[in-house]
């Protein structure tokens, strides 16, 4: 690890601040950021700390869903009785990410805003029609994952909460890579009435929507109504776990399973 | 028994307090006043010339002590790292054996050749600066696997190493084994891998230098399974310390699997450097260095032919197999795929006729040597993938043709074909065991569940002979081994009766300290918290040889049986003396030493005591003391032997493979503790179920990169990956030629695990017409096996 300067605000305001600095880096629960540290892959002058901010904090109950502070980690999204009875297939998502130890320090804003292709939560902001608040605005979910490790953010944006639709049934399924335990693919089924969104993380550079699941599940919820359906190899991610095809074709069993598991 | 922490007792390993509550010593633990710390410089290149090094401006960053190169070394005469072993060809030619000097001076070999050395005041300073050195390589065309090695026109790796074949060997009898082919009914053909792992000990490797300007000694502290060996090994031939002035500790060490018994390039620049910096340098592998420069194991290309009459007896097997050693040779590399591999190709079988042939060649990968296993995996699965295939060809069951196969327990001492002599085992019994523990006759059904569940199962079974204790040191030496094979015991009864023993075996997670003091109780009828088990110190102990091919107990065991005789015999003679007796008419039972037919004894506390303060003492018969010495040279290997039975089911849609139940059935000879060695069972299985399902070290074929340097790409086995393990032993064969009558058990899992494993899948995906699949059978594997088997299917 390179030496450099930590900061730990305890307001907003105070972090916006601190973050101009150049080649500064936020810090949220540091699952990504201090490995890559530690490996010297990356070299902040200033790290701050979003640890100490009341206002990235919380659990709150909305209108239409549940509205998640940026800085909740990931163990208290998966025990939060509120969750839980709200969106259950959020809480499960969350007890499913990495292990115990990620997510007892990972935290929600953290892992959108790095937008790792195989992360599991960039599924549920798309298919939870979320919206993520930052200190400056408001991004739709459909709007903010822009590509591999990219997003919508500008420099120094900070997330503040994500909100997420109550959806009539949902699920996650995921296909873990053996090694990592990141999502080789990952798939989050939900369906609001009439309507239903099909959101496929770790198979490509970025979370996307499987159109062709979607009308189909919406015509007829039920996994056998994905029968013959697949999403093109063309352009998924390909490594030594997992070629693009493989990919593809995971994508069709966990959509699937997903929907099982909705009921 | 009579000792409740005696032989036979499944007592509580006595470490595992120390290492459970962070209290172990490990090399990475120990601080020195006005220590330094080291980095090295690695090759990114797999393969490249060195143009010029130039460390001007790291020389010159904060806290930096010196930056030392391979230069630096040759100026000071330092030594290539010697290698333990000598192979000779086919045609009587030595190997070859190119020098792997501790910094490379012209040429890097592989990725993490280590360059240069930053010695600073902090790890992280001496990182700093490491980045700072500039090296100037000329990029060369590298090798990145034994196929692309022998292919024409490849690469060479060295120069003096033409084709890159380090030799070219053979065993057994090639005429006999082609007329037994000639005539031969049925004949089962396999082509197999047996892919490269990385050892993955959880506690890096690490080693730290000192000199002591005034005596003029040196002390290297490092992660060793053998101390003694480096501190040879390092001393005579590399930098050229005497012996008496030179110390090697291997303190606590966690996790060695085989690739901490070699001697390694760092602990030699520690040693050389702490006398140059005039200050203790200390240097601890981060996990990516371990990744690029542990040696790995494995790494086999085979082709495999087995010949058979018609009912199915095995007339003759053939094999021919591509082993790569990597970039240069670890100390004991060349016998891996020969002595320890292809010795061990009659299996539990019969077989009359065997010829194995052996081409083992350099690349530009890291070196190659024993990983836990070492050989004998790579044996046992190529026996038991091959018999499996033969049992599809003459149609018959695969317990049916083992058993119809099996070295008969009344063959006993066999002599195989391919120069061991089995001394016991009972192979149908092992068997007979294991079939009711698997329910054998409810697998159709259970598989016909499965199916309409939509999943396939599989049942695989694995036999496995291995030959463990290597020894003994004469025949180890005709095969070219440069080293004894022997081990030492010292047992130092203390004045007030508690025992030290010091053992030249060494414990990096084995339970030493708990196995050998029960042995100790047991004899001498004292509580096992009276016996202190030292080891891994050279200047302790005596010469020892260490821990590897699960030799501790059945060489050091014995070396500890032969010590504890002398004291015994002595002992025997001061309590003759002391109850005014013949020394015929003592009688010894669990430490007591009794006056035949009368109720006049003594314990062996009160003997001690006398022998220390020997006011009555036969002093013109005996010395004073009672402290016996003892080297144990073994007649010949052990050969722990047994059946593993694994099932599985198989996900079609992912291709997902979960291990249903496991079962394992050894015979270890006798046991000493039997809740150890159903630990060791449990490790060994994990580590040949990761073979099987998991693990696999990737280098790029061109260009010689590591693809799977961390667990982001290296998959390790996990708790969750593994069922609850069914483990029996029995010890109805004890070994017949060791006076514990052991046998060894620190491998066994691993030796019979990955052949069981990959059997059972091959089995579960028979209906798609499948015979063989390679290791590791990988969820995508799987998957796409299915699917070009059934093309109807993956149009679906």
């Amino acid at each position: 690890m390179y030496a450099f300067t930590y900061q730990r605000p305890t307001t907003l305001a105070d972090a916006a601040t601190a973050i101009q600095a150049e080649e500064a880096k936020l810090l949220g629960g540091g699952q990504t950021l201090l490995p890559t540290l530690k490996q010297r892959l990356a070299r902040p002058t200033d790290l701050i700390d979003l640890g100490a901010i009341p206002e990235l904090k919380g659990i709150r109950e909305t209108d239409g869903g549940l509205e998640i502070g940026a800085f909740t980690r990931h163990a208290e999204v998966a025990h939060s009785d509120l969750v839980k009875r709200v969106i259950p297939a959020l809480a499960s998502l969350a007890e499913g990410i990495g292990d115990r130890q990620v997510r007892n320090m990972g935290t929600m804003g953290g892992s959108i805003a790095n937008a790792d292709p195989s992360a599991d939560y960039p599924s549920a902001v798309v298919a939870l029609k979320g919206t993520v608040t930052t200190d400056r605005r408001s991004i739709a979910g459909d709007d903010f994952f822009t590509g591999m490790f990219e997003t919508a953010l500008e420099p120094g944006e900070i997330v503040k909460s994500v909100r997420f639709a109550r959806p009539d049934k949902a699920a996650y399924a995921k296909f873990r890579n053996p090694a990592s335990r990141y999502a080789i693919v990952g798939v989050f089924v939900a369906k609001f009435g009439a309507e239903v969104r099909v959101a496929v993380t770790g198979a490509a550079g970025s979370v996307f929507r499987a159109t062709a699941f979607e009308t189909a599940l919406a015509a007829d919820f039920r996994a056998e109504a994905l029968n013959g359906l697949s999403v093109e190899a063309d352009g998924l991610n390909a490594d030594i776990h997992a070629s693009a095809d493989y990919r593809a074709h995971l994508v069709a069993v966990m959509a699937k399973r997903a929907v099982e598991a909705a009921g | 028994m009579a000792n409740p922490n005696g032989i036979g007792a499944p007592v509580r390993r006595r470490e595992d307090q120390r290492f459970l509550t962070g209290r172990g010593n490990y090399t990475d633990d120990f601080k020195r006043l006005n220590m330094t710390h080291a980095v090295h410089v690695r090759s990114p290149y797999a393969h490249a010339r060195i143009l010029g090094i130039d460390f001007a401006d790291a020389a010159a960053m904060p806290g930096v002590v010196a930056v030392l190169t391979g230069a630096d070394m040759e100026a000071d005469k330092v030594g290539s790292l010697p290698c333990g072993w000598q192979i000779h060809s086919k045609d009587g030619s030595p190997m070859k054996e190119p020098p792997h000097y501790p910094l490379a001076r012209d040429r890097v070999r592989y990725v993490g050749d280590a360059v240069a050395v930053v010695i600073a005041e902090t790890r992280e300073q001496a990182r700093d600066a490491a980045e700072m050195v500039v090296v100037d390589y000329e990029e060369l065309p590298a090798v990145g696997s034994s196929t692309r090695a022998v292919a024409g026109a490849a690469p060479l790796v060295h120069d003096d190493a033409p084709d890159n074949v380090c030799y070219d060997w053979h065993l057994g009898d090639k005429a006999a084994t082609d007329a037994a082919f000639a005539n031969a009914a049925h004949v089962a053909k396999i082509d197999l891998v047996n892919q490269r792992l990385v050892p993955n000990a959880m506690e890096p490797r690490a080693a730290m230098g000192e000199y002591d300007q005034s005596s003029g000694e040196y002390t290297l502290t490092t992660t060793s399974q053998n101390p003694h060996v480096t501190r040879l090994l390092m001393g005579a031939f590399v930098l050229g310390i005497p012996e008496h002035k030179l110390r090697v500790v291997a303190p606590d060490v966690g996790g060695g699997f085989g690739s901490k018994i070699f001697h390694y390039g760092e602990e030699a620049v520690v040693t050389w450097a702490a006398r140059k910096v005039g200050r203790p340098v200390k240097w601890t592998a981060d996990r990516s260095e371990s990744f690029l420069t542990d040696a790995h194991g494995r790494d086999h290309v085979s082709h495999a032919e087995l010949a058979m009459d018609a009912d199915g007896n095995f007339l003759a097997l053939r094999v021919s197999t591509l082993a790569n050693l990597g970039a240069y040779l670890s100390t004991f590399a060349p016998s891996i795929p020969t002595y320890l591999y292809a010795t061990l190709l009659a299996g539990q079988y019969k077989t009359p006729a065997i010829y194995a042939e052996v081409k083992a060649v350099f690349t530009n990968t890291a070196p190659v040597d024993a990983y836990r296993g070492a050989g004998r995996p790579e044996a046992c699965y190529l026996i038991e993938r091959l018999v499996d295939v033969a049992a599809g060809v003459v149609g018959m069951d695969k317990t049916e043709i083992r058993r119809r196969n099996f070295v008969p327990k009344e063959a006993m001492p066999y002599q195989t074909p391919v120069a061991l002599q089995y001394d016991t085992g009972d192979f149908a019994k092992n068997l007979d065991i294991a079939l009711p523990l698997v329910d054998y006759p409810g697998f159709q059904q259970r598989r016909a569940e499965s199916k309409a569940r939509g999943k396939l199962r599989g049942i695989g079974f694995a036999t496995y002979i291995e030959a463990c204790g290597i020894a003994p040191s004469n025949v180890a030496g005709a095969l070219g081994a440069r080293a004894g094979l022997y081990e030492c015991a010292e047992v130092r009864f203390h004045p007030t009766g508690s025992v030290t023993v010091f053992t030249g075996a060494h414990s990096h997670g084995q339970g030493h300290e708990t196995t050998f003091a029960q042995i100790v109780a047991e004899r001498f009828g004292i509580p096992i918290e009276n016996v202190e088990i030292v080891h891994g110190d050279t200047n302790k102990i005596p010469f020892g040889m260490g821990t590897y091919g699960s030799r501790s107990l059945a060489v050091g065991g014995s070396a500890l049986v032969k010590a504890m005789d002398k004291v015994e015999r002595k002992a025997k003679k001061i309590a003759a003396h002391m109850l005014e007796a013949a020394e015929t008419d003592i009688e010894v039972k669990d430490g007591r030493f009794t006056v035949a037919g009368t109720d006049k004894s003594l314990g062996i506390g009160d003997i001690a005591l006398q022998a220390y303060v020997p006011h009555n003492f036969p002093l013109d018969e005996l010395e004073p003391g009672l402290d016996e010495q003892a080297f144990y040279d073994p007649k010949n290997f052990t050969y722990p032997n047994g059946c593993h039975v694994c099932e599985v089911e198989i996900d079609p849609d992912t291709g997902v493979t979960t291990i249903v139940s496991f079962a394992a059935v050894d015979d270890f000879g006798n046991v000493i503790n039997p809740l150890i060695v159903e630990g060791q069972v449990h490790g060994g299985l994990v580590q040949g179920i990761g073979q099987a399902l998991y693990e696999n070290c990737v280098y790029d074929e061109e260009s010689g990169q590591l693809v799977t340097g961390s667990y982001m790409d290296y998959c390790m086995p996990r708790a969750d990956d593994v069922p609850s393990f069914t483990v029996r032993y029995h010890e109805d064969q004890p070994c017949t030629h060791n006076p514990l009558g052991v046998k060894g058990c620190g491998e066994a899992g691993t030796i019979g695990a990955a052949a069981a494993v990959m059997n059972a899948v091959v089995d579960a995906l028979s209906d798609y017409g499948v015979t063989h699949m390679d290791m590791p059978a990988t969820p995508e594997k799987v998957w796409r096996t299915i699917r070009d088997a059934t093309p109807a299917m993956a149009a679906e």
